[in-house]
């Protein structure tokens, strides 16, 4: 595989208007992020809310600058740009590439088009074809995700959830882009649905040779459909992994938490956790020393209050954790191999 | 056998409007609440619900009627009301609201006030209820906030709302609707806009609290892996139809109806990329109520559906043990294999 792109010691903090006191504040959304996203692979970004995940895809698209570091699309043709360094006319070719679908198809839908004008408008921003190679292209991308030519006249309101959402993807598929980052895509559909969208993104992925970062806060589904797993704590990456290492054996404290945390369709595997899953994620304007995640770590020791610990392979393979005991932790995964039951008989 | 503390039988909400048809929100639902033991009500958004839970405090907008069936209460030791029957803002239902059935909701400003402290919300349910003078509410007040798991209880019972984190606004959430001990909690969504951390903290909380208490509990959810958590019994509904309930152990082994089945395929497995299987979602959308088929509800969107299902209403099938599903497969008489 290839790398498409990379974001290198990306930061990104906000500066919060003084309270009371008039002092302003700094808020660090993202601290130091590095990763890569592989030509064809599902990455999927993953972590509690308010741990930078949205902010880190509105980065990756140069929908808001980052504070510090880099991000660089290696686009097929060869070569790389550093999308971080163009000012907006240049960035302009490269959102054809990078598109975004968001969680609330309907704040993201202008409610006063037409759903045709919907899809058009990003060809014709980009001036990529009109008159009738643009009206083949429209209803050709809304008839694959499943909008049919006779329902393109009308607004969005007259649309279901799900029906609101396939047209948010087609917006994002009608220039051809590379890279696609979902963020919280099916979070919000009733499950039959987002069964319905889920395999519309993986149909759509292998048809086009799409790229995908998925933001979700769902394991379940990330466990379905990411190759890979970028799991997230106060705006650090604290564990990077292929997606079965990740569920199979996590390396950070707080990839079990959250495995430990994550209800299973299965009263016969109920967990009954108790007190295991604890504390609160502190405020991060209050960033504690040391690991951020010492404050809820049930395995902290003293060093972990003062040393920082840096992403790193663990004993050599593709899985990444940035804890100081990776390697010597047995944390547990959530592939429990509970009694084997058949669900549905015929 | 404990004896049921609510039992809600053959009952429908109906709902009006001065420009449209009227739409039975609700249809001919049974469900029995037992002490200490919580029955999860499921189902995809505008199934009906949140509407089955209101009828029950009687909460419901002024559109609705709950048109027929009954909604009785028997708390230990009292003689059986009838809820449906009361009438609104009656002695009766307001002694029975808040106090001995309670509710919380999955947005905990629906039922704290924002320019209260928590504290003082909690003291005057208890000072209203229960007569007790204020020192003696606050004693109260500061044992159940702690119960409730909010560190440093006595000083946050000085805050408002706004000055607690959204787990912690939970939780105060819970602790005034059980400062009056109820035997009933109504509990509608209360983890859906919460992160799994903090939802899993408060579901061990809430299954803590039913064994101090021996409450009985009504817990309302879209997700089957909350009910598998922390569900004795499971109610699936689907259009306003309670289409299948049992125990949750047999529900999950093996659901009879084929709305239940689709909701079970339709959530990924946790399991291993060797045994991943593709998702098999349900076919179309949910028919607007207006658009109901006559008989089965799920007849639109059913793969099994055959001649009756269209016009002819299946009826609720007892399966044993407390099963039940309305599907005409269950009751279909086995046609002869040709030779
Ligand atoms: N425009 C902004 N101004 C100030 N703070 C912000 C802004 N956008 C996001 N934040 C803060 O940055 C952090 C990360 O937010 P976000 O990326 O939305 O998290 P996630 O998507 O993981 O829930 C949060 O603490 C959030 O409050
Ligand atoms: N005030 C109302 N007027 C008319 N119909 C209503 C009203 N409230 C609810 N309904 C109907 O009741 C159905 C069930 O709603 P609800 O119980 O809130 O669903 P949910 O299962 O998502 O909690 C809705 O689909 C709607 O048709
Ligand atoms: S470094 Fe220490 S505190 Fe941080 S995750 Fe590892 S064990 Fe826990
Ligand atoms: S009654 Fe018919 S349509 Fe309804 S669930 Fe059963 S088979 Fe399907
Ligand atoms: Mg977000
Ligand atoms: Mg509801």
């Amino acid at each position: 595989m290839s790398t498409l792109l990379s974001v290198e010691n990306l930061s990104k903090h906000y500066t919060l208007s003084g309270g009371l006191f008039g002092a302003e504040r700094r808020l660090d959304a993202l601290t130091d992020i590095n990763l890569t996203v592989e030509a064809g692979e599902t990455l999927a970004i993953v972590g509690e809310s308010g741990c930078g995940k949205t902010t880190l895809g509105r980065c990756i698209i140069q929908a808001q600058p980052a504070s510090a570091g880099k991000v660089v699309y290696r686009p097929k043709a060869g070569g790389e740009v550093e999308l971080s360094a163009l000012n907006k006319r240049q960035i302009k070719p490269w959102r054809q590439d990078i598109r975004m679908i968001f969680q609330d198809p309907m704040s993201s839908l202008n409610p006063n088009m037409r759903v045709f004008d919907i899809v058009a408008e990003p060809l014709r921003i980009h001036k990529i074809c009109k008159g009738r190679e643009l009206e083949d292209r429209v209803i050709g991308t809304l008839a694959k995700v499943g909008i049919p030519a006779e329902a393109v006249g009308r607004y969005p309101h007259a649309f279901s959830g799900g029906q609101r959402q396939r047209i948010g993807i087609a917006r994002a598929l009608v220039l051809d882009p590379k890279l696609v980052i979902a963020d919280e895509a099916v979070s919000a559909l009733d499950v039959s649905i987002q069964a319905q969208v889920l395999n519309l993104l993986e149909d759509l992925k292998s048809e086009f040779g799409l790229t995908y970062i998925f933001i979700s806060h769902d394991l379940g589904v990330v466990n379905y459909i990411a190759d890979r797993v970028v799991v997230m704590y106060l705006g650090h990456v604290v564990e990077n992994a292929p997606t079965e290492m990740l569920f199979e054996r996590p390396r950070h404290p707080y990839t079990e938490l959250l495995l430990e945390a994550l209800p299973i369709a299965d009263p016969l595997r109920r967990k009954g956790r108790k007190a295991e899953v604890r504390g609160e994620i502190p405020y991060l304007g209050n960033r504690p020393q040391g690991c951020p995640f010492h404050t809820r770590c049930r395995y902290a020791q003293d060093v972990c209050r003062a040393e920082k610990p840096a992403l790193r392979r663990v004993n050599g393979t593709a899985q990444e954790a940035a804890c100081l005991f990776a390697e010597e932790l047995e944390l547990k995964g959530a592939y429990e191999d509970g009694p084997v039951k058949v669900l549905h008989e015929a | 056998m404990t004896k049921p503390i609510l039992s809600i039988a053959d009952m429908s909400i109906v709902f009006s409007s001065p420009d449209e048809a009227d739409i039975e929100a609700v249809r001919q639902v049974e469900l029995t609440l037992t002490p200490g033991k919580t029955l999860a009500l499921v189902g995809e958004s505008g199934c009906g619900k949140s509407v089955t839970a209101r009828a029950v405090l009687r909460l419901l907008d002024k559109n609705a009627l709950i048109q027929r069936g009954s909604i009785t209460f028997e708390p230990k030791g009292e003689a059986p009301v009838d809820i449906a029957e009361l009438k609104q803002d009656s002695l009766p239902l307001r002694a029975i609201r808040g106090n001995q059935i309670s509710m919380i909701f999955q947005e905990p400003m629906s039922s704290l006030s924002p320019v209260h402290t928590i504290g003082d919300q909690i003291d005057e349910m208890m000072i209203i209820h229960e007569g007790l003078k204020p020192k003696q509410a606050r004693e109260r007040t500061v044992a159940l906030l702690d119960q409730v798991g909010i560190p440093g209880a006595r000083d946050r019972a000085n805050a408002y709302p706004f000055e607690l984190s959204g787990g912690l606004r939970q939780r105060a959430m819970i602790a005034m609707a059980l400062a009056c001990k109820p035997q009933v909690l109504i509990a509608d969504e209360p983890t859906t806009a919460l992160d799994v951390t903090t939802q899993a903290q408060i579901l061990d909380l809430l299954r803590q609290l039913q064994a101090d208490f021996g409450m009985a509990m009504l817990f309302i959810t879209h997700d089957l892996g909350v009910v598998a958590e922390i569900a004795d019994e499971v109610a699936v509904m689907y259009l306003g139809d309670v289409v299948e309930q049992g125990s949750v152990f047999d529900v999950f082994a093996a659901p009879k109806h084929p709305y239940t089945q689709a909701l079970m395929s339709s959530i990924p497995k946790m399991a291993r990329k060797a045994d991943r299987v593709r998702l098999s979602p349900i076919k179309g959308t949910v028919p607007a109520p207006k658009d109901r088929p006559e008989g089965c509800a799920f007849t639109s969107r059913c793969p099994h559906a055959f001649e009756p299902c269209p016009t002819i209403r299946p009826a609720r099938t007892d399966l044993g043990n407390g099963h039940h599903a309305r599907c005409h497969l269950l009751t279909r008489v086995p046609v002869e294999e040709p030779a």
